[in-house]
């Protein structure tokens, strides 16, 4: 149980976090209070070019110096600060919310067809994985990631979030089950340009760790949305898969429906589950997924957790409840609820 | 020369209730090692000749026999056991290796049995099989690491990568290999009919194919063993696939051997050999006597069936098994068969069967994990075998990394096998392991195939539901899947090696 929510403006046009936070606390019957989080792309245009690493500290002194020393080896520190924050009666802050804006030394990474987005995973690995007490928890250009333990509301008023505008969101409020004091635990997870947020529990959380890990990844903190983060990563930009087939590579139709179609479309995906049978997700799963160029949506083959899609004008919402997307949209023009299986893909205008 | 030793302690003894029994002589007829014999009107009993087959038992109509185990024993001694003392007796009196059948009887725990499996509360919902699709289809053979694309004039992407040969099995259990020779002719066209009403394969086993068997062709894994017994271009077209034997798990680094009693004029025709005489597999094959040599064999039984169907190769799961799995990964191989130290055999050495190898569940889990982390995970598919009992075995087996399993001894059970362990003697008497024409006529092939196919049937029924109850509905996301497995009283270097978390953890 778990409320997820998110809004795409296919122009570009920006929109402040307030709206977001109202549409997500209109869920709030669907958390427990214990964890929010918020991303936003299009929120650094000073940086734009600059990849921004929002990091928690545990230790203010010790851990930032560590930190530091390994984004100098691998880069350039254009500007680092605390992340502006506002104290809240119920919010209990156990860690240092910091950002950077950083350019990677892309000669660090030789060979690679995206040599900045390597030496940016690989950090986040190294500094996730270690013992520094930081943790990465958004790592893209002109995009930032804003989470903590507390309702949605409490968690947005830290960051006063309506002061971020962009132009895609994405919100999470947390139903925890484990480590609620964790301000990294709760959705969404990024990595460079891609960000997750899921309502669901997948039952192949193993597999799917052990199969991506083997492709040189680290998932540190064990949550779903984590691995899945880097399974969009390794297949849209390390196989080159289009996102849709990506998509269907993760939640495949069956067997019985691939035997039904027409012999082109049979073999394709026949190779996707041959290719990604370590890669497909099972159990309960609602995820929505951005990068800058656009907003996804998609469910497990038979839909166990709620996915409503909402249009109006230039925004596209993808939700847990219609209720949230009408927090934010009154006047929405279009309600659907995605058969199981049926992926949403929403592009941002050229 | 005889012995000093006298006659040892009764192994099993024999007794008739008298008073039960109605003197019909069934288990006279029934009896083909000769424990009972008429004595004018009075059945005689030599319990000496008793392998526990349990044929007298089950056709007595009266339930007049009983049959006890150990009725007089040594005396106790810990270290100097029963088994200890009679294989030093005998060997004593005859100077030779002491060759025993079946599996493994080393009283050893069994790492299944301490694996417990996970089922979905409150966070994840069970799957309901009887209203929503659980996937057991599984493909056998190599599979893309990644796939290409071509971008066609209009825009649209085409799949440019070609899919290698897989066998397509409705369920992931198979039945493993057990030669024709080993086993009569009506125990392997029970299997053959059992696997294509399942919709899953069998394995011949190094025996050849038997002209009886061509109906089913399209369901044999064809075998060539050391030996290369029945093997011609004609047997390798007209398997689905072929198998590459290159050890066995009840008897790691030793060839095969068929005795001669077991090789009838049939036997001998579909083998290739002469009558009478004995089928020695040698330890090695001749022309693989390092790891370089296996690719020049799998690629000449690739050119010699045009590259139309999958190469399995069988190996015995020894120390270096990881090592030794990946690179057979490497020889072009499509799957792997992973043969544990409890695997079954017709006859093996006593000191092979319970002494050499290293446990199935040891040895996919370990294979699994190495081939992940050499990137070669999609390049083969591996089979586990060697003692899978029941459904939870299977499941157990895929989690820890297996794609299917084989069965033997539990098919042989399916038929009406006892495990009385003297397959080599030829002279079984449920007609399963015997070549004797009047046994053989005892195993009826159609009620056989539809045990079997009612076992594979049943099995596939519990695999379902426990992957439902695991909120699992597809094959695929269960194998490694090591998650949803925990060890109970397991020691942690083990729990480390199997990559599976305590109970509680």
């Amino acid at each position: 149980m778990c409320g997820i929510f998110g809004v795409m403006d296919k122009r570009r046009q920006m929109m402040d976090g307030s709206g977001i936070r109202d549409a997500l606390s209109m869920m709030n019957e669907r958390g427990s209070g214990e964890g929010a989080g918020y991303v936003a792309y299009g929120i650094y245009p000073d940086y734009q070019d600059c990849y921004a690493l929002h990091i928690f500290f545990d230790r203010a002194c010790e851990s930032r110096a560590a930190v530091e020393a390994m984004l100098e080896q691998w880069g350039t520190i254009e500007c680092g600060e605390a992340i502006p924050t506002y104290d809240q009666p119920n919010l209990k802050a156990n860690c240092a919310p910091w950002r950077y804006f950083f350019r990677p030394d892309a000669s660090l990474a030789p060979g690679s067809a995206s040599p900045e987005k390597d030496v940016i995973a690989n950090l986040v690995m190294q500094i996730n994985a270690g013992t520094t007490g930081a943790e990465v928890v958004s790592s893209g250009k002109n995009v930032g990631v804003f989470k903590a333990s507390g309702w949605p509301e409490d968690v947005a008023n830290y960051y006063r979030i309506e002061d971020y505008e962009g132009y895609i969101w994405l919100a999470h409020n947390r139903y925890a089950t484990s480590c609620p004091e964790q301000w990294e635990r709760p959705d969404p997870f990024n990595l460079h340009d891609w960000s997750v947020v899921e309502n669901g529990k997948t039952t192949t959380y193993g597999a799917n760790r052990r199969y991506v890990e083997s492709f040189g990844y680290t998932c540190s903190t064990g949550t779903d949305s984590e691995v899945i983060a880097y399974l969009i990563d390794l297949l849209t930009r390390k196989h080159g898969l289009a996102i849709d087939l990506a998509i269907r590579a993760l939640a495949p139709p069956y067997w019985d429906e691939i035997d039904r179609m027409p012999e082109a479309e049979q073999k394709l995906n026949r190779a996707l589950r041959f290719a990604y049978g370590s890669a497909t997700m099972n159990g309960p799963f609602t995820v929505v997924a951005a990068n800058p160029d656009m907003m996804v949506g998609f469910t497990d083959r038979g839909k166990l957790r709620p996915m409503v899609v909402g249009e109006c004008g230039d925004r596209l919402y993808i939700a847990s409840e219609e209720t949230a997307i009408r927090a934010m949209e009154p006047c929405v023009e279009s309600i659907v609820r995605p058969a199981a299986g049926e992926p949403v893909i929403g592009r941002v205008a050229p | 020369m005889s012995s000093n030793f006298g006659s040892m302690p009764l192994r099993y003894r024999i007794s008739i209730d008298r008073e039960q029994c109605m003197e019909c002589g069934r288990c006279v007829e029934n009896c083909p090692y000769g424990v009972f014999r008429w004595d004018g009107n009075r059945i005689l009993i030599n319990s000496r000749n008793c392998t526990a087959c349990h044929r007298c038992l089950t056709y007595c109509p009266r339930d007049a026999i009983m049959l006890q185990e150990h009725p007089c024993d040594y005396r106790s001694h810990p270290v100097w056991t029963r088994s200890v003392r009679e294989s030093i007796y005998n060997q004593a009196r005859t100077g030779k290796i002491i060759l025993a059948g079946m599996g493994s009887v080393a009283n050893l725990p069994i790492i299944f049995d301490h694996l417990m499996l996970d089922a979905c509360q409150v966070t994840t919902p069970p799957t309901d099989p009887l209203r929503e699709p659980v996937e057991l289809r599984t493909y056998l053979g190599k599979k893309p690491a990644k796939l290409e694309f071509t971008q066609k004039p209009n825009g649209d992407v085409e799949l440019s990568t070609e899919l290698t040969p897989n066998l397509m099995l409705e369920t992931p259990i198979m039945l493993g290999h057990m030669s024709y020779g080993a086993l009569s002719l009506n125990a392997h066209v029970a299997m053959a009919r059992a696997a294509k009403e399942t919709g899953t394969y069998m394995g011949t086993g190094e025996g050849g194919l038997h002209p009886g068997l061509y109906p089913y062709q399209d369901r044999m894994i064809v075998q060539v063993a050391s030996g290369r017994f029945g093997v011609n271009v004609d047997y390798l077209e007209r398997g689905a696939a072929i198998e590459l034997k290159l050890g066995q798990g009840a008897k790691p680094g030793i060839g095969g051997h068929l005795p001669g009693e077991k090789v009838s004029a049939d036997v001998s025709r579909t083998r290739m050999i002469p009558q009478g005489s004995d089928a020695i597999s040698p330890a090695p094959h001749h022309d693989i006597y390092g790891i370089e040599d296996l690719p020049q064999l799998v690629n000449s039984i690739k050119e010699a069936t045009e590259y139309k169907k999958p190469i399995f190769a069988k190996i015995a799961a020894v120390n270096n098994n990881a090592e030794n799995v990946a690179a057979v990964a490497r020889s072009g191989v499509d799957a792997i068969a992973i043969d544990g130290f409890r695997g079954g055999t017709g006859a093996a050495p006593r000191v092979f069967r319970d002494h050499v190898g290293i446990p199935i569940e040891v040895a996919i889990s370990t294979a699994d994990q190495e081939l992940r982390k050499q990137g070669l995970r999609n390049e083969v598919s591996i089979i586990a075998c060697g003692s899978i009992r029941e459904s939870t075995d299977v499941i157990k087996a895929i989690a820890l990394g297996a794609d299917a399993v084989y069965i033997g001894t539990a098919a042989l059970i399916a038929m009406g096998c006892r495990v009385c362990g003297n397959c080599y003697q030829g002279l079984c008497s449920w007609g399963i392991a015997t070549q004797r024409p009047d046994l053989v006529a005892r195993l009826d092939p159609d009620v056989a195939s539809k045990q079997i196919a009612n076992l594979i049937h049943a099995w596939t029924l519990e695999i379902t539901e426990l992957m439902g109850a695991a909120g699992i509905n597809s094959i695929e996301s269960l194998r490694g899947n090591r998650d949803r497995l925990r060890g109970y009283m397991l020691d942690e270097g083990l729990l480390e090696i199997l990559d599976v978390k305590s109970v509680g953890a």
